[in-house]
């Protein structure tokens, strides 16, 4: 990992789409990449090259259980498959072909959620993934990722063509608060230390880690030092990182854009209680459904913000 | 049809037919009725129609076989045995714990299995996958899939349907083992299956109906689709469930059953001796 932050509370020039469709559009040099979408190239930024590349691309329509199931079919004939859909749609729409004809049977391949949680924002409740990386968690041997920024894209993503088995990624599809600088370079499976502190460890995931460095600055002015902790790979998650953020600073929040069931959260929970059990406390839905509405209201509504941190932050250090 | 080839296949059949009741006699009980209905479309494939190694059953040029009614493996199974690609006393191990061959085709078990099935309607799309992949790296080589009709019920069978009528994909050759019956009876009463061929052809494949039973018929059949391009084929199998043992086919319920050793010694008698005639 080599990697500078470099958080100004500004969000890219450039949208995540737009960094995912140049990102396939480099992964596609390599003969073996093959990319399929049910019907959201446009949505995601791809379809300029898609076009451009029909032996490579394929647009299976609106069906996502055949997106999945063909996905698993090019893998087991030797191709590297990247598909994407919506979050809700690559995960709970099309579970059990993943589950099996992926994750069960073997294969190696890509699946992309993009709109990930409130970052659905106008397309509504519908659309609105709370539950994907706890779905996906549950997958054996699954690797799934939460995407922060668009530096973390663009180096993550191809390492991911030559990783074995099931691989999932959420990402939003808009600009995002910039964390990292151009070039940073991410090892999968082991979580990026973003800001050293000693009273308290923040562990966020995707949109989160602005809100905690942001939470880090606030608390940093009344004396509070946090640690904060980008665990991206949420699963196999970094356990030797919980750990020791736990011993260093005595208590732990997470963030999450998710349910706090069964996701980062949970997570981070299961690696705690077994180790070193210290006091937590958990940001992000509160097993709610989402709703439609810009994406400022949505993290108000469901407390997805680096104000909802602080509280969380000082109420579980009064904790110890 | 060469008559020598016709023999030589129907006598294979028969041979599958046997060695797949075994496995089921060992066993106790078992998906008897759709492993037999379809075992003269795998006999036809496994001796006369596919390529393969049984050496190296990776070899990225052969053929590709999805039997996405993937409760048919114990007859996949005593095929690939047969041909070579594993001993045949692992035929006695069927469903045993550590067994290589468990009641679903599993491609990470069994030498030879090429997709893992048994959640119905998926081996459709695996099998576009598989047959699309073939296309992309340049193989000349033909995915075989194999559905039931009760697995016609499923969505994602409709979904795949629709991408492979779309592209064209005329080395993608399929088979509905339409036998009318599903677990809790027959297809027409749970839902009515209508006209298969007439509903694929709506999504542009190619389509035949054909006396699935029937050897002869069912290499004909690949025959002629193969001699057809530029659309996806399936191949309706009219056929019966449990065809070649008597007492199964006469059962009303005979997808899941319980096999007597009185059963099974009856049948195997039988087909034995029409073996012995076939072989002659």
């Amino acid at each position: 990992m080599n990697y500078k932050v470099n958080f100004t509370n500004e969000k890219e020039k450039r949208a995540m789409k737009d960094v995912f469709g140049a990102t396939v559009a480099k992964m596609g040099e390599d003969p073996k990449f093959v990319y399929l979408d049910a019907d959201l190239m446009s949505s995601i930024g791809t379809k300029k090259w898609a076009d451009a590349h029909p032996t490579q691309a394929y647009n299976v329509g609106v069906s996502e259980a055949n997106l999945a199931g063909m996905a698993a079919g090019l893998a087991s004939s030797g191709l590297k498959p990247l598909a994407h859909t919506f979050g809700p749609f690559a995960s709970r729409r099309c579970y059990d072909q993943v589950y099996l004809s992926i994750g069960y049977t073997k294969n190696d391949v890509i699946m992309i959620g993009s709109d990930a949680g409130v970052t659905a924002a106008y397309n509504g409740g519908t659309h609105m993934p709370f539950e994907d990386m706890a779905l996906y968690r549950a997958i054996p041997h699954a690797t799934v990722i939460d995407v922060t920024d668009s530096a973390m894209l663009e180096n993550v993503l191809p390492k991911l063509l030559d990783m074995k088995g099931l691989k999932y990624v959420r990402l939003g599809r808009k600009e995002v608060l910039g964390v990292y600088e151009a070039g940073a370079d991410f090892e999968v499976g082991k979580a990026a230390l973003v800001k050293d502190g000693s009273d308290v460890a923040i562990i966020a995931c995707g949109i989160m880690v602005a809100e905690a460095l942001k939470a880090a600055a606030v608390l940093e002015a009344e004396g509070i030092k946090a640690l904060v902790l980008d665990m991206f790979t949420v699963k196999p998650i970094d356990a030797e990182a919980v750990i020791a953020a736990a011993k260093k600073t005595g208590a732990i929040v997470t963030a999450e854009n998710h349910n706090v069931i069964g996701g980062l959260g949970s997570a981070v929970a299961d690696v705690l209680v077994k180790n070193t059990p210290v006091p937590m406390e958990m940001v992000g839905v509160q097993d709610e459904f989402g709703q439609v509405g810009p994406q400022d209201f949505l993290q108000n509504f469901y407390g997805l913000t680096s104000e909802v941190i602080v509280e969380k932050v000082k109420a579980v250090i009064a904790r110890k | 049809m060469d008559p020598k080839l016709s023999k030589q296949i129907k006598t294979f059949a028969t041979q599958v037919r046997i060695e797949t009741m075994k496995e089921f006699k060992v066993r106790g009980f078992g998906h008897v009725g759709g492993a037999l209905s379809i075992a003269d479309t795998l006999a036809v494939l496994y001796e006369a129609v596919m390529k393969y190694d049984p050496k190296n059953p990776n070899w990225e040029g052969r053929d590709k076989l999805v039997c996405s009614k993937g409760h048919a493996g114990p007859t996949l199974y005593s095929i690939l045995a047969l041909k070579g690609f594993f001993p045949m006393d692992w035929l006695n191990t069927l469903n045993i714990p550590g067994t290589h061959l468990p009641s679903h085709c599993d491609k990470n078990q069994t030498p030879g299995i090429d997709m893992t099935t048994g959640s119905l309607g998926q081996g459709v799309s695996t099998s576009i996958g598989l047959c699309l992949g073939d296309t992309i790296q340049g193989r000349d080589c033909y995915t075989y899939l194999i559905v039931g009709d009760g697995e016609l019920n499923e969505g994602q069978v409709w979904e795949g349907a629709q991408f492979a009528g779309h592209h064209k994909m005329d080395h993608l050759i399929a088979f509905c083992d339409y036998n009318k019956k599903q677990l809790d009876g027959y297809t027409a009463d749970i839902l009515d299956q209508r006209d298969i061929g007439a509903k694929f052809a709506a999504f542009g494949w190619d389509t035949q109906d054909i006396n699935g039973n029937d050897a002869d018929a069912v290499y004909e059949a690949i025959i002629k689709a193969k001699a057809t391009p530029g659309k996806p084929h399936m191949i309706v199998l009219n056929t019966i469930k449990g065809a070649g043992v008597k007492a199964v086919e006469e059962m009303s319920a005979n997808h899941h059953i319980v096999v007597s050793a009185e059963l099974a010694d009856q049948a195997l008698a039988d087909l034995e001796k029409l073996w012995a005639e076939q072989k002659g």
